[in-house]
């Protein structure tokens, strides 16, 4: 009997400490800020994301799941300006995790260490889901990765600081290729310049800024409104007087709407990738600017 | 006028070099890179001029003043078009204990629903404060809704709020009247919990370190309403007690789930209720003594991949069992004759919502009551089960079918249509057009 208790004590113990003494974890609230963890901090760190990219990072929810991962959670980090209010705040409350509150190390939102394009000068939702402190998609600009890598750096550093040698080596090693990617990308990309696309939702701002390409309009007719039949008529007719030279839509957008527009319009409809793992050559983050551009160039003959 | 001035210098630089090796297309080469290094370098001064512009202007739009730290606020407004075969003034559920809150249909024609009034920030680094109060429309009174503290600052998944707070008994008390699938509560909601219970107190909630999601619970409170008795005030200690557990997970992408047990247990003294003798007549009852309450609740949720914007279907359903030990004093105000009742009753409800195009959703909605083993003892008071109308044998059941428009995710536009069944010998017909909306801070609803 006794040792059957002491059994039990041991299973129970076991359950409870595994969790704690394994890698550091990290609670992405996207797949680029996983990925961007996972190259900083290689097999130091268990990374999670709570969105795929086959889910729009507006709409989930603060399922139960999302709340075991953030009590366990040491760092999290997510794109912050208003991206996640629906169900990170949520999360916040419900864990009881001091350690990755707003304000406390634990915590990274990605956007405050990044210039941030299309703040509203007035702020009305009449004009859709607007974000009072600007486009939260900032990941689609390398030099936004960077910022914020030396940030996830830093924390990680302070957090963990066993390992900071590791977590500065594989930092700079991760600057150095991805400022040689930079290069190369900007070369790639001198083409893209000026060709204008139409977008499904707002959320390629960043790239589109970085690459000089021009938005040409929005399937969405306010952000967060889905597509209607009036502002797609509206678009095509737009189109056919000056027509963008493709239409792109990211991995959780329906592309019905898409392909109204290329057929009606006859312009090439573009799935991108828009984070990592959104196809299957956006493995990591190279891999999804290397595959963004490709697609693009493929298509701005 | 940089291009020109630096393909100036180029085109000296590279002149001598043509002149020396004679090779044109080599010169048209150099140039061409040189032409390349300009480009990128004016790129480089672009981006460079347009994050100077950009920073200055999000310095200078940094709230400057203490309003910068306002709570967040968020208003919620509802109206409803009511359309009832019956009075909802003599609104009852036949079969159990009357629950003495308005659990009726709202009033017939056009009303203004409660509306609600949200503030909620962090307090500091240990605590986060909300308060929601409600303004009912017609008493012009203003009651406070939820109104609570809560710990941020504590570690290992524990939890820790007082106040005023929607208890954690079943699945959709927790959850705030503007975010409920349907008009109007369930009807084992409306017979167990009085409508919605909040009770004052305060909640203990730990979250288990594992990966399935697991949470274990408790509520102390004051028992300030059904199943407890405003009466029950007066009293020092708890005079309710809550515990609940959860387990929670996902399947795959694009299925997850919560489920949940709870337990209430309350010492209701002097709950009274109104009823009729069986002469008719209008008289006041009285119960004092236990009520347990168990309830099992389950929430599903599936959407393709997990993303809900297009399409997603909610199955949730609950499961409750109340006991009552004590007594039931008749017409408290005059005679107060004595009996003993023991009660065992249950309810249940299961209920499917489907979007089923962006913005457009419908669902069902199937509630049942059973008054189950009532045993009134009435050998010292030489009452009859006629002087107990109300707490006749009976199964009050319930149809509801809806269909809401949601324009984007501060509106919502409701038809509901339904078959009620808790009068006895008495259905109701009934069809709800209703509007809620959200103005303010962008809230979060729980899973």
């Amino acid at each position: 009997m006794k040792t059957l208790y002491s059994i039990i004590a041991a299973a129970a113990f076991a359950a409870i400490a595994a969790p704690a003494s394994a890698a550091l974890n990290v609670f992405a609230c996207e797949p680029e800020w996983a990925a961007l963890a996972q190259e900083l901090g290689g097999d130091k760190l268990s990374v999670f994301s709570a969105v795929t990219p086959m889910q729009d990072p507006h709409r989930i929810e603060a399922r139960p799941s999302l709340v075991s991962r953030m009590r366990n959670a040491d760092l999290v980090i997510c794109s912050g300006s208003e991206l996640e209010i629906g169900w990170l705040p949520l999360l916040f409350t419900q864990a009881g995790n001091d350690r990755i509150q707003p304000g406390s190390p634990g915590f990274i939102e990605a956007s405050q260490y990044v210039v941030r394009l299309e703040i509203p000068k007035v702020i009305d939702r009449a004009m859709g889901d607007i974000h009072p402190s600007g486009n939260p998609h900032i990941h689609l600009d390398p030099r936004n990765i960077a910022k914020v890598a030396e940030v996830v750096t830093e924390r990680l550093t302070q957090i963990d600081q066993a390992n900071a040698a590791t977590y500065r080596a594989r930092a700079e090693d991760f600057n150095k290729r991805w400022g040689e990617a930079m290069q190369k990308w900007r070369q790639q990309a001198q083409p893209l310049k000026g060709m204008p696309i139409v977008v499904y939702h707002k959320d390629m701002s960043y790239f589109i800024n970085w690459t000089g390409m021009r938005e040409a309009g929005s399937l969405e007719p306010k952000p967060g409104i889905p597509p209607t039949p009036t502002h797609l008529a509206e678009l095509v007719e737009r189109m056919k007087r000056s027509p963008a030279k493709a239409v792109v839509y990211s991995p959780y957008n329906n592309p019905s709407a898409a392909q109204f527009l290329s057929q009606r319009a006859n312009i090439p409809v573009v799935p991108l990738p828009f984070t990592v793992g959104g196809t299957p050559k956006a493995k990591d983050l190279f891999g999804l600017f290397d595959d963004t551009i490709e697609r693009l160039l493929a298509v701005n003959q | 006028m940089h291009r020109i001035l630096l393909c100036a210098v180029a085109c000296a630089t590279a002149a001598p070099i043509a002149q020396a090796q004679d090779s044109l297309p080599q010169m048209r080469d150099e140039l061409k890179k040189l032409q390349q290094r300009i480009d990128e370098l004016e790129g480089r001064v672009k981006d460079a001029e347009s994050t100077a512009t950009q920073a200055a202007t999000q310095a200078s739009n940094r709230p400057q003043s203490e309003s910068a730290l306002n709570p967040a606020v968020s208003v919620i407004l509802n109206g409803v078009y009511a359309n009832l075969r019956r009075d909802p003034t003599n609104y009852r559920i036949n079969g159990l204990i009357p629950t003495m809150t308005d659990v009726a249909p709202p009033t017939r024609g056009f009303s203004l629903g409660e509306s609600e009034l949200a503030f909620a920030a962090n307090i500091d680094h240990n605590f986060r404060g909300t308060l929601i109060g409600s303004i009912s429309p017609d008493n012009d009174s203003i009651g406070v809704e939820e109104g609570t503290i809560q710990t941020i600052g504590l570690s290992n998944g524990f939890t820790i709020k007082a106040g005023r707070f929607f208890s954690a008994v079943g699945y959709q008390n927790q959850i705030h009247a503007h975010a409920w699938d349907f008009t109007d509560q369930p009807l084992a909601m409306k017979a167990f919990l009085g409508g919605q219970l909040n009770e004052d107190g305060i909640q203990f909630r730990w979250v288990a370190p594992t990966a399935l999601y697991w949470d274990l619970g408790t509520e102390l409170g004051r028992g300030r309403a059904f199943p407890a008795s405003l009466s029950n005030g007066g009293k020092n200690g708890a005079r309710s007690l809550n515990l609940f557990t959860h387990l929670g997970g996902d399947v795959g992408q694009s299925v997850s789930w919560q489920t949940g047990l709870s337990h209430l247990r309350t010492n209701p003294s002097d709950r009274r209720y109104d009823d009729v003798d069986s002469l008719g007549n209008a008289v006041t009852n009285s119960f004092s003594g236990t009520s347990r309450l168990w309830v099992i609740d389950g929430v599903l949720k599936w959407s393709p991949n997990g993303n809900p914007t297009y399409n997603n279907f909610k199955l949730q359903g609950e499961y409750f069992h109340r006991k009552e030990d004590g007594s039931l004093t008749f017409d408290t105000l005059s005679r107060a004759l004595a009996n003993g009742l023991a009660s065992q009753q249950s309810g249940w409800y299961a209920q499917a919502v489907y979007q089923f195009l962006p913005q457009w959703r419908a669902g069902y909605r199937y509630d049942q009551l059973s008054s189950g083993t009532v045993n009134l003892d009435t050998s010292g008071s030489g009452l009859t089960a006629a002087d107990f109308p109300i707490l006749a044998g009976y199964k009050p059941k319930k149809h509801s079918v809806m269909v809401d428009w949601n324009p984007s995710e501060f509106s919502r536009i409701r038809l509901q249509f339904a078959r009620d069944y808790s009068r006895m010998g008495e259905p109701d017909t009934q069809m709800f057009l209703q509007y809620i909306v959200s103005l303010g801070a962008h809230g979060a609803h729980r899973f």
